[in-house]
């Protein structure tokens, strides 16, 4: 008979008036990977942290290997086997990735001992498990893929026998995320426990055994992986039936709105991370750009947005110039009808201690709307906030809340409805759905064609491919700081995936 | 070789000025290293220089003394983590309060109990630290140059003076070759990844500014206990403010501190050796500009000749759990 490794029993939480868990239920069985799904906001890090013992649960009881534990903090959770990868890594960026995993596990008070014992078992768990990681890089330097593999490699370090994971393939590339699928299942294989978040349903049929979904802090159904489909999921964490795909006409290009010559952008090593592009966006139509990530897209978007500075080339925004020298004043380009969605929302696109009122119109504080003489008009941007939470549907709907404790979906649309409801002309979206559940995702779509169809110029940059096909009306791929190729919204997703790993560019040189 | 035995007594007494640096500076390095901004070094080097000579002078012994004013200067940086670990109040805020608190209440006392205008008793040799004659000083004084070096500058200090200058390596040795060292400087820059590591951040961060305590405890009977004999008020002279700029100026790192403090120390025996004394070309300086010297050189350093200085990240923010 198959055993739990993990029971969780009517679990309650709640932050103020917010109730993130209510009477939860759960039983994990021992040596399967098990999914958890949910909207933003449901309740799933909470719960997870619960089990970790990063927070108290209001009441309940959490069995482990069939005994009541008591878990207040996570030295229990960690002394029980249980081990966490965060959904924002828990590293300490300037150390080295070999102190990263001893911290808080040393085997001995001097270093240099734990260290040299820490260093022969590491060199196991990265052959066993095929992580490798080179243990004396400092965290900072290491690509995200790799810091999370520091991550899991910290919690297997400590003897973790059941191992979450919060969202770990939001921030990955595809070919990352294979690798880390691959992982887990070996981890399965070997016996271990593995609870699985993850917005993004496809993964969850590919991987897991089982699959839970939560909605809006409760736990409202258990499915075997192999009886559901994606359908059926999406439809239980939202209530209702959702458009995978959101339908749309033809795209009705107009006139150029957005001119890009000869682009070229260089990183802060030197590095030319944007090679010479050229593109125009027009008047009711999305561009998608292709690629998988740390192809230059990044850089792209910030030189166009005028946050970083252009080597050459030129950027028109309705003819007229944009200041590439990276002192381009972000405020113009607003009133310029230049929207920016950034990709990295918590260190570019919010001000996390700020007021969720404060951040839905920040960088439009000197419009006059919000404006009472020289003084912000604090009820009008109140009111103008809550306009938002209702349209854009954020979750808790409180203005008054710090964002940093809004969950990372709805911290990405806080950010989306402030720059799609200031009514630009040109719309720059950096991963608009990262983190985002399905039912968001679907309305975010639908507002971004929305914007197209008022003849909006819309550039969307995205890892997602499925996104990308579903939004765009011409599709670009961008590999090694180039654009390799361009495409309609009809393109194949293998079409697309040869174009994005470069190997039509190797053709041409052959 | 007058010259030489000027620059000697120089030398010398840039030791003993840099000493209080140092320990402050080494204190603030603990606290800093874990995350919390102490402005209240000086306050605390003021309470622990009032409480080693008042113990000294009541109890006629050095030892306890030095015993007391660690422990008052503990005291006082308990505080400071009452307020601003377990209530997550302003560190800035918290340590401007222990700097009034210390300057008016040993002022007060002072005069409560002895009546010398906030002064304490003179202290008499066996209750201060002495210096320490190493082996063969006197008989090697006269031998040229390593002579006086090693009967002036090697020789001859209190042991308040080694305790400082050993707490360099050893400071070094603790925050980079121990877990104690590694778990404090985790949690100066990621409060977060020590928490879900299992460790308490709070009873991390009291053991950082015990630290502080002990060693500013430290600095402040150096000053009344051997530099001075007794306290006088307000004799720390803004030295806690200097070892703060040192701090930064090391770029947060034991063995930079200790140069940064002998730095400030050497401008410091400067300016007391060349007060009245004309220079060539300029003149006669104003005592006043060489005792400003330090200060402004300190601005001058850390306004764009050492480069960018990066604090520990999480410092001087209090933790709460969120992500
Ligand atoms: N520290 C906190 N203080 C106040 N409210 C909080 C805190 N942490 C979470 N919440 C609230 O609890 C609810 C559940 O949040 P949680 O992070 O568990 O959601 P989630 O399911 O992980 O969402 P996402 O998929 O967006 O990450 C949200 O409404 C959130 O705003
Ligand atoms: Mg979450």
């Amino acid at each position: 008979m198959a055993q739990a490794a993990i029971e969780l029993i009517g679990i309650n939480k709640s932050f103020g008036a917010v109730r993130a868990n209510r009477d939860i239920n759960l039983e994990i069985v021992r040596g399967t990977i098990h999914g958890i799904v949910g909207e933003n906001g449901a309740g799933k890090s909470t719960l997870m942290s619960i089990l970790y013992g990063f927070y108290q649960a209001d009441s309940g009881e959490i069995r482990v290997g069939g005994k009541p534990a008591s878990i207040k903090t996570p030295n229990d959770a960690i002394a029980l086997g249980i081990g966490m990868v965060h959904q924002h890594f828990m590293l300490v960026d300037n150390f080295t990735v070999l102190e990263n995993v001893i911290l808080g596990a040393e085997s001995d008070a001097l270093l240099t001992k734990s260290i040299a014992k820490a260093r022969s078992e590491l060199e196991r768990l990265e052959r066993e498990y095929g992580l490798e990681v080179d243990p004396d890089a400092i965290i900072e330097e290491l690509p995200v893929g790799l810091q999370q593999r520091v991550e899991i490699l910290k919690a297997l370090y400590r003897g973790a026998e059941i191992l979450i994971l919060d969202e770990p393939t939001g921030v990955l590339t595809p070919a990352e995320a294979d690798h880390l699928f691959r992982i887990l299942k070996q981890l399965k294989e070997q016996g271990k426990t593995v609870v699985l978040i993850t917005h993004k349903l496809r993964e969850i049929m590919a991987i897991t055994d089982t699959v839970s979904v939560m909605r809006q802090g409760t736990m409202v159904a258990t499915r075997e992986t192999r009886k559901t489909t994606v359908e059926e999921l999406a439809e239980l964490m939202v209530g209702r039936r959702v458009l995978l795909r959101v339908e749309k006409g033809e795209a009705e290009a107009g006139g150029v709105k957005l001119a890009v010559k000869n682009l070229t952008v260089k990183d802060s090593r030197g590095v030319t991370m944007v090679d010479d592009i050229s593109f125009d966006i027009r008047a009711g139509e999305i561009v998608g750009i292709a690629g998988v990530a740390g192809n230059g897209q990044s850089e792209l978007l910030e030189a166009i947005s005028g946050i970083r500075r252009a080597v050459s080339g030129s950027v028109m925004l309705d003819g007229k110039p944009i200041d590439l020298t990276g002192a381009a004043d972000p405020g113009e380009l607003r009133d310029r009808g230049l929207a920016h969605v950034p990709e990295d929302r918590h260190h570019v696109g919010l001000v996390l201690a700020f007021e969720e009122n404060e951040n839905s119109i920040l960088g439009y504080h000197d419009d006059p709307r919000y404006l009472k003489g020289p003084f912000l008009d604090i009820d009008a941007i109140r009111n103008d906030a809550r306009d938002k939470i209702t349209k854009y549907d954020i979750r808790p709907a409180d203005c008054r809340l710090k964002t940093a404790n809004f969950s990372g979906g709805n911290q990405q649309k806080i950010v989306l409805a402030r720059e799609m409801e200031q009514d630009p002309g040109v719309l720059i979206v950096g991963q608009p759905t990262r983190g985002v559940d399905v039912g968001a995702i679907e309305f975010i779509h639908k507002r971004l064609i929305a914007m197209r169809d008022q003849g909006k110029a819309v550039l969307v940059v995205s890892v997602e491919l499925d996104e990308i096909r579903s939004l765009s009306d011409r599709i670009l791929v961008m590999f090694a700081g180039r654009i390799v190729g361009e495409r309609g919204p009809e393109a194949t997703e293998g079409e697309l995936g040869l174009l994005m790993a470069g190997v039509e560019q190797r053709e041409a040189a052959e | 070789m007058d010259l030489f035995n000027a620059f000697i007594q120089i030398l010398d007494s840039t030791i003993r000025l840099s000493v209080p640096l140092l320990l402050a500076c080494l204190a603030g390095l603990y606290s800093e290293r874990a995350g919390i901004f102490d402005i209240g070094l000086e306050g605390k080097m003021l309470v622990g220089a009032f409480a080693g000579a008042a113990a000294a002078s009541v109890f006629h012994s050095a030892l306890l003394g030095l015993g007391m004013a660690i422990l008052i200067s503990v005291a006082f940086a308990m505080i400071h983590g009452f307020a601003s670990i377990t209530h997550r109040g302003n560190q800035i805020v918290s340590g401007v309060a222990i700097n009034f608190i210390a300057a008016g209440s040993t002022i007060m006392l002072g005069q409560h109990w002895f009546q010398q205008g906030g002064r304490t008793p003179a202290l008499a040799p066996g209750e201060r630290f002495g210096a320490i004659t190493w082996p063969g000083a006197d008989a090697l004084r006269d031998v040229p140059i390593l002579g006086p070096i090693y009967a002036e500058l090697i020789s001859g200090h209190s042991i308040l003076v080694y305790i400082a200058f050993l707490m360099v390596p050893f400071t070094w040795w603790v925050l980079f070759r121990t877990r104690f060292g590694l778990r404090l400087r985790a949690v100066g820059e990621n409060p977060a990844a020590v928490d879900t590591a299992g460790i308490s951040v709070a009873w991390l961060r009291y053991r950082a500014l015990i630290c502080t305590g002990v060693l500013t405890g430290i600095a402040g009977a150096y000053l009344s206990m051997v530099q001075n004999g007794g306290f006088v008020k307000d004799m720390t002279a803004g030295k806690g403010y200097i070892a703060l700029a040192a701090l930064i100026f090391a770029k947060w790192k034991p063995v930079n501190a200790m140069f940064a403090c002998l730095l400030f120390g050497f401008l410091d025996a400067l300016s007391i050796r060349l007060q009245g004394t004309p220079l060539p070309v300029i003149g006669k300086v104003p005592v006043q500009f060489m005792q400003a010297l330090p200060y402004v050189l300190t601005v001058i350093l850390l306004a764009g000749f050492i480069g960018k200085a990066i604090p520990p990240r999480a410092g001087g923010v209090p933790y709460v759990k969120e992500r």
